[in-house]
């Protein structure tokens, strides 16, 4: 079960997409989503999948990955269908089955929700797939990097970003180990009631947790022993530059922004 | 009751861009009261191999048959595998969890659902394998003991399930040398007087060579070479090849040998190679 998480996870590469800075992609990743938001018909949607099918194959990634990815949020996904289905007002019935009415515009709003955030998933997938966790903090920490004026702890934030992100992996592996060696003693994590289940818990968190601080502790220490002390003065092996590969994308995107602008405003 | 593995392969990560085979058709037996060691460099699939042997992971193609059971069969009873077959992890202590070492050993018995006597006579015994005080220890926290002690009572926690077959990965790693002896005599006294059959997994020749009765050497995820350690330990240029020592007494018995010296093949204790090196003093003597 632990093996299925894709979210976050890096797909290496060396596609035109992967070479990209991560500042423009996140910045394209942005406005693709705002796109996504702005369609109102069946034919945005359509452009808007084309779009991201676009940007896949020349990530050389392949489809049914981002799909996966998908999968976790199918509950969400049909509650608010379902949500939206039954409580959105709507004036033209199309069915009516005893005190519930089936709305043209809810049917509409329904469909039209779920695929918001299914593309919302993806966009945000073709991101963290072709972007190493490093590059992408990294992206982040100099974008933010004008809100310190504020104080706003642009530096600290994306070390911790790094760190959780960093800790993921371990955490899982380690997750799978203590799940086994209680496994081993006979655990049982997989059958019972809710209450039998979160009791069988115990086993897996007390060490997870103590192993977790340790881990915390030893990490700090390691760090002070480098004199980390925040992100000032702090020079970088790799500078991010901006090529012409991100006006490119930037200039795709764009037009794939007014695309669907003018869809909405002429077709739709 | 033998464990039989026939043709065992085992993908990681299937189908992802991390895919990697950690077994290739490993086939294997081992028979009951056996003292098998079970060697190989980092990567080499010793882990994987015996996390199949009770049934945590289950093969991607092959069978692994215990008592003539197959562990991956859906109708196949788990835990009476793993009942049957104890599994020690690498770092046990990293699974203790309960408020008192009591408790903690008492985790495994109490999961096979005893009656309370045989859970408390089942925890004095493992304690007392593990040469640890029941008394002394059985009301204190986990969490106060040394290293050295929670390893032990890790091991037994699993000595407790009372395992006909007791795996045991890297059981001595990140021990100081007197810890790392306390951990190999009790599972020394474990083999020679329950009878347990023991599969123990190592890096350390020196361990291998003091314990086991038959050497298994896995190299990229294959079985390399599989007899009696005075077999594999006389193939040193072989063991080298794949990145592996050899115990300290055959790096000796080769120096010697370098040196133009008639040592006999096949020597690998540390006693052999002592009587032998005393026996060539005892002639020098008598030459002079």
């Amino acid at each position: 079960m632990l093996k299925d998480i894709t979210l976050g996870q890096y797909f290496p590469g060396d596609s035109p997409v992967h070479r990209m800075d991560p500042r423009m992609k996140l910045i394209l990743t942005i406005a693709y989503i705002v796109g996504v938001f702005l369609v109102s018909d069946l034919l945005g949607y359509a452009l808007a999948l084309a779009f991201l099918y676009l940007v896949v194959r020349v990530a050389g990634l392949p489809f049914g990955y981002l799909v996966r990815g998908v999968k976790p949020l199918r509950f969400i996904l049909v509650f608010t269908f379902l949500l939206n289905l039954f409580f959105f007002p709507g004036t033209t019935p199309i069915l009516s089955l005893g005190f519930f009415t089936l709305t043209r515009e809810a049917l509409q709003k329904a469909v039209f929700f779920a695929l918001r955030l299914v593309f919302l998933v993806m966009g945000t997938s073709v991101l963290t797939l072709t972007t190493s966790p490093m590059q992408l903090t990294d992206g982040l920490e100099r974008l933010m990097r004008p809100l310190t004026r504020f104080h706003f702890p642009a530096h600290e934030l994306a070390m911790m970003m790094t760190i959780a992100l960093r800790f993921i992996p371990l955490l899982l592996e380690e997750t799978d180990k203590i799940q086994k060696a209680q496994m081993a003693r006979g655990a049982d994590f997989e059958s019972g009631n809710l209450l039998m289940r979160a009791k069988a818990m115990v086993p897996l968190l007390v060490p997870l947790f103590v192993s977790a601080f340790r881990r915390a502790n030893d990490l700090a220490m390691a760090m002070e022993a480098r004199c980390y002390r925040g992100g000032e003065h702090r020079t970088r092996l790799r500078e991010l530059k901006y090529t012409r590969l991100d006006a490119l994308a930037a200039a795709a995107t764009a037009c794939f922004l007014l695309v669907i602008f003018a869809e909405g405003r002429f077709l739709g | 009751m033998p464990i039989v593995v026939e043709d065992l392969s085992y993908v990681y990560m299937s189908g992802g861009p991390y895919e990697t085979q950690a077994l290739h058709n490993v086939s294997l037996t081992i028979e009951d009261g056996e003292f098998v060691g079970l060697i190989g460099h980092t990567g080499s699939g010793k882990s994987t191999l015996v996390q199949h042997l009770n049934g945590l992971l289950s093969p991607t193609s092959g069978r692994v048959l215990v008592d003539g059971l197959d562990v991956a069969d859906k109708a196949t009873d788990r835990r009476a595998i793993r009942r049957k077959v104890g599994l020690v992890f690498q770092y046990p202590e990293n699974q203790l969890f309960e408020e008192t070492v009591e408790k903690d050993v008492a985790f495994g018995p109490r999961n096979l659902g005893l009656s309370d006597e045989e859970i408390d006579r089942r925890v004095r015994d493992a304690l007392r394998r593990v040469a640890l005080s029941y008394d002394e220890l059985h009301a204190r926290s986990v969490f106060e003991l040394s290293g050295g002690q929670m390893r032990r009572v890790a091991i037994a926690g699993v000595l407790a399930m009372e395992p006909r077959v007791l795996v045991l990965d890297e059981p001595c790693a990140g021990l100081d040398p007197r810890g790392r002896e306390e951990i190999l005599s009790l599972i020394r006294a474990l083999h020679a007087e329950a009878g347990t059959t023991i599969v123990m997994v190592s890096h350390s020749m020196d361990d291998v060579a003091s314990l086991a009765e038959r050497v298994i050497v896995m190299n990229q995820g294959r079985v390399a070479m599989d007899g009696s350690p005075r077999e594999v330990f006389s193939q040193g240029e072989a063991l080298r090849a794949i990145g592996l020592d050899v115990p300290q007494a055959v790096e000796l018995a080769d120096r010697l040998r370098e040196r133009g010296l008639a040592v006999p093949q096949g020597l690998y204790r540390p006693e052999e190679i002592a009587a032998f090196v005393r026996g060539l003093a005892g002639k020098g003597d008598a030459d002079a």
